[in-house]
């Protein structure tokens, strides 16, 4: 039962790294492994099911919420209603070919693009079959790592509509969704955390997804959900553009006290985000979860600080914002820094989103509604591309491991390199997400139509798409 | 008899009543309402994203009085509301053509 799926972290091997893999097999080759049930860990099991619950806390309720209280009364179930579906619908794509096509690499042409089918509806997946984790002969119960990738594959479609909410009909958003996912999401979730698992790697070095085995580092899913989200965000406002109204006219938030528990749930759900990454309950994800915090505290006060310079008035929604920047900057790097360049990263990342958010977008005129472009694209690149520094073992961080030998072992780190592979990774998800994203607005918006008529958007969503409203006084 | 009407900002009302009362006023209305003047609202930033449309909270206190106070009730609000900063408000004076006391059906300044 090579239970090959796996995921994210730790490691980047790059090919240099296959060859001392290859020596030792010549030498002596290694016995074929089994996974037995005596390596799962009841510690293990019962963190991750909360990580997973944790995580679906962050699109219902938290992204809702946040995405709701950010736009005006008249559209704010609209937006309920948007994120709430598409978990539901993403929970069934990921059930019905997310999982086979995410993790498995048999039955497929391109093994290192997309994995099969074979596993299509979990067939063969059972209470005895396991999943790999980071550590040789540690192992999950197979459906705990389905629940909890399942969580993710629903939170980034979910990301997607901030960007053009107060303006998307709801049909053609579900339909985007599942094919979004089928063709943007899977793939690269495939590409970055596809692994057979460390005590499968030193016998089939070249099973792994594209970027994995460049070496690309992504902890918890920087390139797979913050920067794949926030560019088809970016190309779905664009396709669809702007609302009317746009600069003309005031669209401010309608309650930002939702806004502030939507955020402050997100930050908690984050912990399963991040310190489930690690897929045991052990030292990296305790620190996974200090940077989590740490990267966190330092964004929402460096957007504070900075409003206080340039606007004189530091304002909840940019706390709020610099709280999530730093949420999505630390993810790729949650379980490789440390946690004071955790905290560099964090301000950084801060900074350059609200440079995004308040002067790029309104030079450009793009209407990112909600900023997803502006925080989610712009924090995972910066984050993406800071994981190549912050791993560093020099500055404190946790370089890579080589998992190719027989026992995982730290592999020597190079810095430059390092963010070379995580310049390619980003402009793989970019290019690809990007393509995708395109296609699939564009043939949407000359078939069945993407964008409400006029008289329907004024009047807003709520009645219109879903005949409610959200508040009746 | 005039009507007068001021609006002030929210936290000079206390003053305002009191120096009201000084000058023999027995009665008032108060609203709470909102709008702007030349200040023409408050900025508020969302984002980055300036909306300087916004009205301003205020009150409205309308006092009606015999011509004979009227121009010191008129001086009393304005002493009591000035801070001398932009949006301290306005005072309207308007004559008022009858009075009526509903509970007894006295009229005019009685009625007052």
């Amino acid at each position: 039962m090579k239970l090959a799926t796996k995921f994210a972290a730790g490691a980047g091997f790059a090919l240099f790294a296959a060859l001392p893999a290859w020596a030792q097999e010549a030498a002596a080759p290694a016995a074929p492994f089994t996974p037995t049930a005596e390596m799962v860990n009841k510690g293990d099991v019962a963190w991750m099911l909360v990580a997973s619950a944790f995580v679906l806390m962050m699109s219902v309720p938290a992204l809702a919420l946040f995405y709701g209280g950010l736009v005006r009364t008249k559209n704010m179930l609209s937006v309920l209603m948007q994120v709430l579906t598409i978990v539901c619908v993403a929970a069934l794509v990921w059930f019905s070919w997310g999982y086979s096509m995410a993790f498995t690499s048999t039955g497929s042409p391109f093994p290192s693009l997309f994995g099969g089918l074979d596993k299509m509806f979990l067939k063969g997946v059972d209470p005895t079959t396991l999943a790999a984790t980071f550590s040789n002969s540690v192992y999950l119960p197979e459906y705990i790592f389905v629940i909890f990738q399942m969580t993710f594959a629903c939170i980034t479609p979910a990301l997607i509509v901030g960007a053009f909410a107060e303006r998307v009909k709801f049909t053609p958003l579900i339909i985007f969704t599942v094919l979004w996912l089928t063709f943007a999401y899977f793939p690269l979730a495939h590409m970055v955390w596809y692994w057979p698992g460390p005590d499968f790697l030193h016998t089939a070095p070249t099973d792994t997804g594209l970027l994995w085995g460049w070496g690309a580092l992504d902890f918890a899913g920087g390139t797979v959900v913050h920067i794949n989200a926030g560019v088809a965000g970016l190309v779905g406002c664009l396709v669809i553009g702007k609302r009317i109204g746009y600069q003309t006219e005031p669209m401010p938030p309608h309650s930002l006290v939702m806004t502030m528990i939507g955020a402050s749930l997100l930050w908690i759900g984050w912990f399963g985000f991040n310190a489930g990454s690690g897929l045991e309950a052990n030292a990296f994800g305790a620190l996974a979860f200090i940077n989590t915090l740490t990267a966190t505290a330092a964004a929402g006060a460096a957007w504070a600080i900075i409003e206080q310079i340039v606007h004189k008035k530091p304002s909840l929604l940019g706390a709020a914002s610099g709280v999530v920047a730093g949420l999505v900057a630390i993810t790729p790097a949650a379980g490789f820094a440390h946690p004071g360049t955790a905290i560099l990263l964090g301000a950084v990342a801060s900074l350059v989103c609200f440079f995004f958010v308040s002067t790029v977008k309104n030079k450009l005129k793009y209407d990112d509604t909600l900023d997803v472009f502006g925080i989610h694209a712009v924090g995972g690149i910066i984050g993406a591309i800071g994981t190549g520094i912050v791993a560093d073992p020099a500055l404190g961080g946790q370089g890579w491991i080589d998992y190719t030998a027989p026992v995982a072992k730290a592999g020597e780190y190079v810095m430059g390199t390092q963010v070379i592979t995580q310049l390619w990774a980003v402009g793989v998800t970019v290019l690809w997400t990007g393509t995708v994203s395109a296609i699939l607005f564009l043939g949407l918006k000359y078939t069945i139509g993407l964008r409400p008529s006029a008289e329907v958007e004024v009047e807003g969503l709520d009645i219109n798409e879903h005949g409610e409203r959200a508040y009746n006084y | 008899m005039k009507l007068i009407i001021a609006i002030i900002k929210p936290f000079k009302l206390d003053e305002v009543r009191e120096a009201l009362t000084g000058v023999g006023v027995t009665g008032m209305t108060v609203s709470e309402v909102k709008g702007f003047g030349r200040q023409k609202g408050q900025t508020e930033i969302y984002r980055g994203a300036e909306y300087s449309t916004n009205m301003v909270p205020k009150i409205k206190i309308e006092v009606a009085c015999g011509s004979d106070v009227a121009d010191r009730v008129v001086e009393a609000i304005q002493a009591a509301a000035s801070t001398g900063a932009i949006g301290d408000g306005k005072i309207f004076v308007l004559d008022v053509g009858q009075a009526v006391r509903i509970r007894t059906g006295e009229t005019n300044e009685t009625a007052l």
